[in-house]
């Protein structure tokens, strides 16, 4: 009882990455509370998945599996974590912040009338005491970014239970338990959970798409901003990207204004990296989006204005025109490289 | 068959945290929220298009804009009608501050059951806090189902909705009976200009707080057009229970907040010149940080 509880996505039988980051945190989480990481994964033909959940630290794993619970729908997963948290009451509920866990995880909190915080950068555990003098012991501090990024908010759930919170992927990091250890499957009852209401949306298609662009992976990076201009202006973007052997990334202007893809974006509403090379083109550099490359080993950035704060946490900021400066980048490194 | 239907759309004032300009730094490189413009968010603007492409698809449709918010959020709902919306309410009471997602979507919720439509639709997120939650505790408050991150509606006949949802790996058909509430991507088609006529219509649109600055003449004028009065809604206009309302309904609480101070770290600056560029390849390609 009052364990942490993960909620792990699969996609064609394979947990999400982001669900083992989440275990990864839990078990630091679990160890600090003293209490027990339990796993709930729903979907069908799941058979042996908990071998894996183990692996990265569950001491149980709750399986929901029917051949309706796959893909996912919103209604029939809810029905399913919503009773299965009235039972056995969390203190700590985690879920990824994909498209997932932001549809589901919204929905679950109305339901247990617990608060809920999106997009954590950081999750901690600490005390609290509160203007009228009442003392919390070991909250869970969940850390995000608010306001577009300009401030950094410590959100917690005194009063209510679980304590909710999503996670991006890529956040957390992501670490197998150095020795082996089993732990305990509880398979559910689905109908116990679940009603024929609970399937009222039909999913009539489905196409899911490789992720082709992969710029988490990227040794080097060069992002653009909404200061590159146009699409066109990102042809130039792509043009270092591939002479340097890297992928191109973008800001959330740039990919608003619809000059990137948004599976190249950078940042907290986009993927977190930490490439040995960061070029920073036009990036004006708002939090929302330092948060998502500031531990990059070095920063360059180019940009017109020399006041831009991005500069202030770049290694090299060359002041001048992305036109003019890109090329002879090229240039010089054809030039200078064997 | 097509229907006439009666659509909610959730709209909300936002300020543009999009492109903080210099004018809104303060000199500690904190951001001033003062500075910033208000404006319609976004992806509200893109679940407004939704519901008026369903209104020019299904004659007779009404659309109307929900916001809370203070006096001020009646921008909202005139901008919603300049657009091609048919009404709106102003959810607003100092009862509601303070609220979070959770007591937010109570207060929607109970007024959008006075408002009874057979279709929710509201931007997926806000860009002043990115949760994307008030659109699923909408619709779990009102017990009904939800289709998120919808791109584009495919068909509305039969009280059945065919929307194709853009998820971050790829693309989902998915269909329900309404009613429920859709969640609106930035994907989905933008907003329709301002229309001149309904600019011209709705001009005067204002709410009972808003009319009480006005003189004589202007509220006579104002008496005799109803279709220019923006219904206000505060916590007695709505039945729920008022402790779930605002800062007392809201289970999350702010613990600290702290203004992101850019940190100044060394920094080289270089120039566009062509040396200063040269030096620089040099020394990374010395590094091993590219070749």
């Amino acid at each position: 009882m009052n364990n942490i509880f993960v909620y792990c996505e699969t996609e064609k039988g394979k947990i999400a990455d982001v669900s083992l980051e989440l275990l990864t945190k839990g078990r630091e989480l679990a160890k600090r509370l003293n209490c027990k990481l339990e796993a709930l994964v729903i979907g069908n033909q799941l058979s042996g998945i908990e071998r894996e959940l183990y692996s990265y630290g569950a001491d149980i794993v709750h399986l929901a599996e029917d051949e309706r619970l796959a893909p996912y729908r919103t209604l029939p997963h809810t029905s399913i974590v919503v009773g299965l948290f009235r039972e056995e009451k969390p203190q700590i509920a985690l879920f990824g912040a994909s498209s997932l866990g932001r549809d589901l995880a919204p929905r679950v909190s109305s339901a247990l009338k617990s608060g809920l915080t999106a997009d954590c950068t950081s999750l901690e555990i600490g005390d609290h005491r509160d203007t009228k003098g009442n003392e919390y012991k070991d909250l869970l501090l969940q850390i995000r970014p608010a306001f577009g990024g300009n401030i950094i908010a410590t959100i917690i759930n005194p009063d209510h239970r679980p304590q909710m919170a999503t996670v991006r992927e890529g956040v957390m990091r992501k670490e197998m338990l150095a020795e082996a250890k089993t732990g305990e499957l509880k398979i559910l009852d689905v109908d116990r959970y679940v009603g024929d209401e609970d399937f009222a949306v039909s999913i009539i298609e489905r196409h899911l798409e490789e992720r082709k662009i992969d710029i988490k992976g990227a040794p080097i990076i060069v992002s653009g901003g909404y200061g590159v201009g146009s699409r066109e202006n990102f042809d130039l973007l792509f043009e270092l990207a591939s002479v340097l052997g890297g992928e191109v990334g973008a800001s959330r202007a740039a990919v608003d204004a619809g000059y990137a893809d948004h599976a190249r974006q950078v940042g907290q509403t986009g993927v977190t990296v930490r490439p040995k090379l960061y070029i920073a083109c036009g990036i004006s550099g708002q939090v929302q989006h330092t948060a998502g490359m500031q531990e990059s080993a070095m920063i360059i950035s180019i940009n017109s204005d020399p006041n831009a704060p991005i500069n202030q946490i770049a290694d090299y900021s060359i002041v001048g025109d992305l036109s003019t400066v890109i090329p002879k980048i090229i240039k010089s490194y054809k030039a200078n490289s064997k | 068959m097509t229907k006439p239907l009666k659509i909610v759309v959730l709209a909300k004032q936002v300020p543009d945290t999009r492109n903080v300009g210099k004018d809104a730094m303060t000199a500690e490189g904190t951001v001033n929220r003062a500075a910033l413009p208000a404006i319609f968010n976004p992806e509200d603007l893109h679940a407004l298009e939704s519901a008026l492409r369903l209104k020019d698809s299904n004659p007779g449709t009404e659309v109307e804009l929900l916001t809370m918010g203070p006096g001020r959020a009646a921008d909202i709902i005139r901008e919603g009608l300049f657009r091609g919306a048919d009404g709106g309410v102003l959810l607003t009471d100092r009862k509601f501050a303070g609220a979070d997602t959770l007591a937010t979507s109570y207060a929607l919720a109970c007024a959008i059951r006075k408002m009874k439509p057979d279709i929710i639709i509201a931007g997926r997120q806000a860009i002043d806090g990115d949760t994307a939650q008030v659109g699923p505790q909408v619709a779990e408050k009102l017990g009904l189902p939800q289709i998120t991150y919808a791109e584009e509606v495919l068909s509305c006949e039969n009280g059945e909705i065919t929307v194709l949802r853009r998820l971050e790996h790829g693309v989902e058909t998915v269909r329900g009976k309404l009613p429920l509430v859709l969640t609106v991507n930035a994907s989905a088609p933008s907003c329709r200009p301002r229309n001149a006529k309904c600019l011209m219509k709705y001009k005067h649109a204002k709410t009972v707080s808003e009319m009480q600055a006005q003189d004589a003449d202007y509220i006579e004028f104002h008496q005799l057009r109803t279709y220019l009065n923006i219904p206000e809604w505060g916590v007695s206009d709505i039945s729920g229970e008022e402790e779930q309302f605002g800062l007392k309904g809201s289970p999350t609480k702010v613990k600290k907040i702290e203004n992101v101070v850019f940190q100044v770290k060394e920094s080289k600056k270089l120039g566009d010149v062509d040396s200063d560029i040269e030096s620089l390849i040099k020394e990374l390609i010395a590094s091993h940080t590219i070749g």
